[in-house]
């Protein structure tokens, strides 16, 4: 019998998948599913700050729109109910699934203002979340803003929440630094416990007939899972937090790879959405058979095996690599 | 006990006691009595109870008939029961009326007195719909007030019970309806008190049951119907004492006492005017004011009209009265006098021949003269200058009797005179009027200020809000008064302290200072600072605030706006200025009770709201600048004439004093007395509400003419015109080569019409051709249009000039060639980016020099038939549609009426014309009766005959050849197109609309669907989809929309479409060319977007192509035509669904709304919305599956 637990976050999981932020904690029924077919912990869907902005000013400008205007039709809508504009409906649905399942829930949230991210943090710890990943999903556009600025900006959000909440804290980043670690290493100075490699980013696409950009979504695919295998393999023992692996977690194999890399999780949501949440036992026993066949007996037995640190050629990781493969051609 | 003190309008102070007293609400809407429904329809939806404890059944019905009909079967069935209405609604109701009377119900209907539909429709307030019921046995309570609304209410729901007569209680639509008044709000327990249980026992022990059987509603003849008809009469006997009783209890319980007849004024009153509803508040102040100086005057306000007590009525006179007037707010034309003043000389003339008047002295008096007069009809002001003038009249040896006041009569010169300048305002009352946008959110911001004003200080508060006809850039005028004591003032402001001018653009199209009292303060919202503001004022502005000594105060609403994230909404910023300049409360305790009202009318809809209206109030008073007013007025900017001097006589003197806010002054003389007006009038009335309009980019154009299309105002159009043109162009004419086979020599102009333009942009988001090397220029693009405005002007009058493309010469059957067809429907007031104007614009594109239509009361009759102006226009040759509307529920029939005779005179014409030829020659006879008009060039033909025909009668002493020349031009074809909104199709008038497609008569009906009430403000009619909200469908509708469409392809003979512009113009092309050409009827449903859907009406286009994309609004061609082909019919112009039903849906707050309130019901409701669409999609399918005759193929949909 293999040991197929881990921890993440000062969390003891059962095993080392982890749904991630997806359209699948929408659904209460989907999340006890997800518990029922063998997932360790969830992490609900993101709470969008702008989003919410925008569903607000959207409605009040629905509802105030030509009022007042002409005798007979003084406004168009009723406008009698309360409204769960604000992250009510976000916080009640932690909530119910907080109460409806016994394995960890993660919150998860993206803010645009210092007050957003502060008061909606405490708002998802309040509501009873395990944890909470910051999403960090930050495109900067603006021509004067500085890699120190951005970095900078989002070392104070971290250590600010990390003032205000108690829960464990985790931040989601994209893989867009140029210098990553030393990133990595200033927010978890900051006050982060994990990091989550990589949030990925929904490339907008060009429609060439209506000469539109649209937007695009496409779901992850298994190659994607190099990436953040490859930076997780580089930071991990040299900065002091737990790792998450998403995008690209997609088999039993990903999720190994992951472990050996230093993550103690894998996050998955693609694979589950195409293929369904019944491949969360047959990725489970693909893990457990390779164990049973390569006579491992735990994960922490293989966690970071495969790291930067304790590989026989750490160049593997760096430009070498790079030179390898081409010319493998 | 103290009560609260609330500050609401009429219609809530009455729906407030309607609601808690009853089990059963049956409603509809009707201006200006919807929002009582509305009311009842968000407390039920929100589980409030009435005081037995249950939450009262409100159920929307399809007419004011269904909701009488529904409202008599609860009553006879014991359900304690009510409805609202006024006007047409109330005539529906009539035959209803007399049932529940004469079978002696207690029920209650409450109404918001409203004019009648005679020479014109009109939503505004008078006591001609309640007239007309005196005669069906409903006792009648009227309410002079806000107050007065709620606590007659009451006193009707108590006295009905006990009378078991039926009560109507009535206030004035609009002037006490619309009125926020601070009121004294009756508590539950109160109602409680008010309302004997066992009664209520009584009326559902009498309630029809199977347990206990009885008969009502027999057929009697005439040995018995006579006696059985005058068993009611004790009941009414007795009604009087009955509601003076509950009145009694009323005052006992509460502190107010009322009469059924109330008299104010001076004790030994010689002058006595007889009056009632708001009118009666008027008239009492006044003579109050006139007693005080010792005039002998008084007023007896009538509460309880029927059952008119002669004995209260006599009682209530004063018995030294010498000269009576009564005044009606109504006309009765040819009677002997209006209702109150004929049922006032008869109370006299018996009581005085009955001795039963009680003062024996006046009974011994000479017969005091009675004189009657009409005032006030739809919401005409009502002064206290008026009732002096009355009053004065009275003093006279012969008084004019059958007067009117308020307006001038140069025809029957039965106006009476009065100095406007007389006012009796308490001083200590500040008077407020403030000039602002529909847009802009003034009335909400004032609306707040009276609630703020009322209910956090002592000070008693009334607010009353004027709009005009538009529902595109539309002018609102607020008037607030507030004071220590109460206000009884129901007449619009003449002397304010504190004038306001929200949109700087104002003061060159109206004298806004008018209203300014010497002193006041004027405050403006400015583009230009204090120091340069004045410069810009034009000359008159200048000279009045000079005049007056006004103390000016300017502030620059719209930068703060944008600086907050507000946008255009400069609402709670102006509203900040009043509250620090008025100094009402004390600035912070001001500013924080502005705070709390937005969060209280914000709060639900996101904290972000609440934060940017915050951010606006904090900045607003750093930017808020008195002005150094300078002695003299020096500016050359004069206020701009109402329409140009161009303007033919009627318009410039007649519509033009209307556009520019003083139609009050016209005199009888000026007006059609038949309620006729022109046509293509709107192109006089400039009213440039837009900051931005389409520019063309000719070199990327296409010549593809959806713009000009999908335009819903006419502002953008086409024409080819020979290159000789180009020569003596104005400066900057844009051309190019024109892209047509026909036209290949010939040159194109876009143009735009700058001062007509709304600004909507769905002209931009269709256009299809973009910069290769910029994809976000288009070939038209939006620019500020103030710099260009003069420039455009120039090139729009040059364009209008050139002539117009012969129709003959090109096919009609491409969007792009209909595009170069005149518009005759052209700038009307509908909403920026209506979505129903550009299929009545294309109507009038392809048929509109021969067509009659007939127009169901809607958006379409306000947007189509309010003056001041009116879009629908005329050609070069001076044809164009002819427009009537007749009511709502009947249009289908009126329409009907009207091909009935064009079949009738055809026919009797075709019958004459060779009884002539002799005169008109055999081949003339023949070329007329055998013509092919099918086609543009026949129809041009066919006109060429009949003017020679019409030559050649012309002047034959022939009786047959004079009847003849009166019909002759019947021999033109001509269309009818019978058309309306979803109200009046799905619901309303569902029965004629049926009955007429049934006929089989040629009548053409376009159904502008834009699935809800769009003109009374969104309530559901059976065309709203399922889930999606609207009003009296507060929680989603649960019940999917009707398939009219279907009903109607069952008759096998009709040619139907369903059409989405945005989705298909081609196929709506299509549609309109095949309905005109099917000799038979012809319905087309139109997808319209509508500003009740709730989204940004550019988007207009982009959402009817979803609605067609989910299947929500699959389009279709049904043709029976070719069904003697041998075809199948049914054509689906549209794909299977390709997206989902949220993926359209969810795009629009009416849908969104539900989600963010009720996420359960609204997938609830989004399930079985989408087995709608699916189940529809799937026998449409099959239907244009099914194999004819002589079908090649089975022809799946396309």
């Amino acid at each position: 019998m293999v040991d197929i637990s881990t921890t993440y976050l000062g969390m003891h999981l059962k095993n080392p998948l982890v749904a991630s932020a997806s359209p699948l904690s929408k659904n209460l029924d989907t999340v006890v599913d997800l518990e029922k077919v063998g997932i360790s912990a969830v992490v609900m869907y993101s709470l969008f700050e702008e989003q919410i902005i925008q569903e607000s000013l959207k409605l009040d400008s629905d509802l105030s729109r030509g009022t007042y205007s002409y005798a007979e039709a003084l406004d168009y809508l009723p406008d009698y109910g309360m409204y769960s504009i604000g992250p009510e409906s976000y916080i009640d649905q932690l909530r119910k699934i907080k109460r409806t399942l016994s394995i960890p829930v993660i919150g998860s949230l993206n803010g645009i203002s210092t007050g957003g991210w502060i008061d909606y943090a405490q708002k998802i710890e309040q509501a009873g979340a395990d944890a909470l990943e910051l999403n960090l999903y930050d495109l900067a556009t603006d021509v004067n803003l500085t890699s120190n600025q951005l970095e900078e900006r989002h070392i104070n959000l971290v250590r600010d929440i990390r003032q205000k909440v108690n829960i464990p804290l985790a931040v989601k980043l994209s893989p867009f630094y140029t210098a990553l670690p030393q990133f990595a290493s200033r927010l978890v100075e900051a006050g982060a416990n994990g990091l989550v490699l990589f949030n990925r980013f929904y490339q907008p696409d060009f429609d060439l007939e209506e000469l539109e950009v649209v937007p695009n979504l496409v779901l992850s695919d298994s190659n994607e899972l190099r990436l953040p295998l490859r930076w997780i393999a580089i930071l991990y023992g040299r900065v002091q937090a737990d790792f998450a692996l998403t995008s690209g977690v997609h088999s039993g194999n990903g999720t190994l790879k992951a472990m050996m890399a230093g993550a103690s999780v894998a996050m998955l949501a693609s694979e589950l959405l195409k293929n369904g949440i019944g491949r969360i036992p047959e990725i489970l026993a693909e893990i457990e058979t390779w164990m049973v066949e390569h006579e491992y007996e735990s994960i922490d037995q293989m966690k970071g095996s495969m790291s930067q640190k304790s590989v026989a050629d750490p160049a593997a990781f760096e430009r070498a690599n790079y030179m390898k493969v081409l010319s493998s051609y | 006990m103290k009560r609260p003190l609330v500050t609401i309008e009429g219609n809530e102070a009455t729906a407030y006691v309607a609601h808690k007293l009853s089990e059963v609400i049956a409603i509809y809407p009707i201006t200006p009595s919807s929002a009582m429904g509305e009311y009842a329809d968000e407390w039920s939806a929100g589980k409030q109870e009435n005081i037995w404890g249950t939450v009262p059944l409100v159920i929307e019905m399809q007419a004011e008939g269904g909701a009488a009909g529904a409202v008599h079967g609860a009553l006879q069935t014991g359900s304690l029961t009510t409805t609202f209405t006024a006007s047409q609604g109330l005539l529906l109701m009539i035959p209803n009326m007399y049932k529940i009377a004469g079978e002696l119900t207690p029920a209650v209907f409450h109404v918001s007195a409203r004019s009648l539909a005679a020479q014109a429709l009109s939503i505004f307030g008078d006591h001609s719909d309640v007239m007309a019921t005196r005669a069906t046995g409903f006792a009648m309570l009227a309410s002079s007030s806000v107050q007065e609304a709620q606590d007659m209410a009451l006193i009707a729901h108590a006295a009905t019970l006990e009378a078991r007569v039926p009560f109507l209680h009535f206030f004035d639509g609009f002037r006490t309806s619309h009125e926020v008044n601070k009121i004294e709000q009756l508590t539950r327990q109160d109602l409680r008190a008010m309302i004997d249980d066992s009664l209520v026992h009584a009326h559902r022990s009498r309630g029809l049951s199977p347990d206990h059987p009885v008969l009502r509603g027999t057929a009697q003849n005439p040995d018995v119907y006579f006696q059985a008809r005058e068993t009611v009469n004790p009941y009414y006997q007795d009604c009087p004492n009955i509601v003076q009783k509950y009145m009694d209890k009323f005052a006992d319980l509460v502190g107010r006492q009322y009469k059924l007849f109330e008299y104010t004024g001076a004790p030994d009153a010689e002058r006595v005017i007889i009056i009632m509803g708001s009118g009666a508040e008027t008239a009492s102040e006044t003579a109050l004011h006139l007693a005080d100086r010792r005039e002998k005057v008084g007023v007896v306000n009538v509460h309880l009209y029927r059952p008119f007590s002669v004995k209260h009525f006599l009682a209530a006179l004063p018995p030294s009265v010498k000269v009576i007037a009564v005044l009606d707010r109504t006309k009765e034309p040819g009677s002997a006098g209006e209702p109150l003043y004929q049922d006032v000389v008869t109370s006299i003339n018996e009581g005085l021949a009955e001795g039963s008047v009680p003062y024996a002295q006046f009974a011994n008096r000479p017969y005091p003269r009675v004189i009657g007069g009409r005032y006030g009809l739809s919401s005409k002001e009502f002064t206290p200058a008026m009732v002096k003038g009355i009053f004065d009249e009275m003093l006279k040896a012969e008084p004019k009797n059958h007067f009117t006041i308020g307006i001038v009569d140069d025809v029957t010169h039965t106006s009476l005179e009065y100095d406007p300048d007389f006012f009796i305002e308490m001083p200590e009352t500040v008077r407020c009027v403030f000039w602002g946008l529909g847009a802009d959110g003034t009335v909400g911001a004032n609306k707040n200020s009276i609630k703020i004003i009322g209910e956090e200080t002592d000070n008693h508060a009334q607010g009353y809000f004027v709009y005009d006809s538009k529902k595109s850039g539309s002018v609102t005028i607020s008037h607030l008064r507030f004071g220590p004591k109460p206000i009884r003032a129901p007449y619009v402001i003449g002397q304010a302290n504190f004038v306001a001018c929200h949109q700087f653009s104002f003061l060159e199209r109206f004298d806004v200072t008018k209203y300014a009292a010497p002193g006041a303060v004027f405050l403006l919202n400015s583009i230009y600072g204090p120091d340069e503001v004045w410069d810009y004022l034009p000359y008159q502005t200048q000279n009045s605030i000079i005049e007056k000594d006004l103390r000016f105060y300017v502030i620059d609403a719209y930068d703060v706006a944008r600086q907050t994230g507000m946008g255009g909404r400069i609402n709670t910023i102006m509203q900040t200025c009043f509250f620090a300049i008025s100094g009402v409360l004390p600035r912070d305790q001001a500013i924080a009770s502005i705070k709390d009202a937005i969060k209280k009318t914000y709060g639900k809809r996101g904290e972000a709201v609440v934060k940017r209206n915050f951010e606006a109030v904090d900045q607003t008073l750093e930017n808020l600048y008195e002005v150094n007013v300078p002695q003299e007025a020096s500016s050359q900017i004069s206020r701009r004439p109402p329409v140009p001097s161009e303007a033919p006589e009627f318009v410039q003197n007649v519509l033009g004093t209307m556009i520019s806010g003083e139609g009050d002054n016209l005199p009888v003389s000026v007006f059609p007395a038949d309620g006729t007006f022109p046509t293509a009038t709107t192109q006089w009335e400039k009213r440039n509400i837009t900051l931005e309009i389409p520019v063309w980019e000719p070199d990327l154009c296409i010549q593809c003419g959806k713009c000009c299309f999908v335009c819903p105002h006419a502002v953008i159009r086409e024409k080819v015109y020979e290159p000789a043109y180009i020569e003596g162009a104005p400066e900057n004419w844009q051309a190019e080569d024109a892209r047509w086979r026909e036209f290949s020599d010939m040159k194109y102009t876009l143009a735009v019409a700058p001062e007509d333009c709304t600004g909507c942009g769905l002209c931009i988001e269709v256009c299809p051709a973009k910069d290769k090397s910029q994809v976000g220029r288009k070939a038209i693009n939006m620019a500020p249009q103030p710099p260009i405005r003069e420039q455009e002007k120039v090139k729009w009058d040059y364009f209008l000039n050139l002539p117009e493309v012969d129709r003959t010469q090109f096919s009609l059957r491409t969007v792009k060639n209909s595009q170069l067809l005149q518009p005759l429907f052209e700038f009307s007031g509908a909403c920026a980016g209506c979505g129903e104007t550009p299929y009545l614009k294309l109507l009038s594109q392809l048929f509109g020099d021969r067509i009659v239509i007939a127009n169901a009361t809607g958006c379409s009759s306000i947007y189509g038939g309010n003056l001041p102006t009116t879009p629908w226009a005329k050609n070069l040759a001076g044809r164009g549609p002819a427009w009537s509307n007749s009511l709502f529920e009947d249009n289908a029939e009126f329409g009907l009426g009207m091909r009935l005779t064009l079949d009738k005179q055809s026919e009797h014409a075709r019958e004459l014309l060779p009884q002539l030829s002799g005169i008109v020659g055999e081949e003339l006879v023949n070329a007329i009766l055998a013509a092919d008009q099918s086609t543009e060039a026949g129809i041009l033909e066919q006109r060429k005959r009949v003017a020679l025909l019409k030559e050649r009668l012309n002047g034959v002493d022939n009786p047959l050849a004079q009847n003849l020349l009166s019909i002759a031009d019947v021999f033109t074809r001509k269309s009818v197109w019978i058309v309306g909104g979803d109200g009046w199709a799905y619901d309303i008038g569902y029965g004629g609309l049926d009955h007429v497609l049934a006929s089989g008569r040629n009548v053409n009906i376009l159904v502008l669907d834009t699935e809800v009430y769009s003109n009374t403000g969104g309530q559901a009619s059976k065309s709203t989809p399922r889930a999606a909200v609207a009003k009296f469908a507060a929680q989603g509708k649960g019940m999917p929309k009707k398939d009219l469409g279907m009903i109607a392809m069952a008759y096998g003979y009709i040619y139907v479409a369903k059409i989405a512009m945005g989705a298909s113009d081609q196929q709506t092309l299509n549609a309109f060319l095949e309905a005109d050409a099917y000799d038979g009827p012809s319905l087309i449903i139109a997808y319209s977007h509508c500003i009740a859907h709730g989204y940004d009406l550019r988007k207009g286009l982009d959402q009817q192509k979803l609605a067609v994309q989910s299947g929500a609004w699959p389009i279709y061609r049904f043709n029976p035509s070719l069904i003697d082909e041998g075809k199948n019919p049914l054509l689906i112009d549209s794909k299977p669904p390709t997206i989902s039903l949220e993926q359209y849906a969810y795009n629009e707050s009416r849908y969104r709304m539900l989600l963010q309130s009720d996420e359960q019901r609204a997938e609830a409701l989004m399930k079985k919305a989408k087995q709608d669409v699916e189940g529809r999609w799937a026998l449409y399918r099959q239907m244009a599956a099914m194999h004819y005759d002589g079908d090649e193929n089975e022809h799946p949909p396309s």
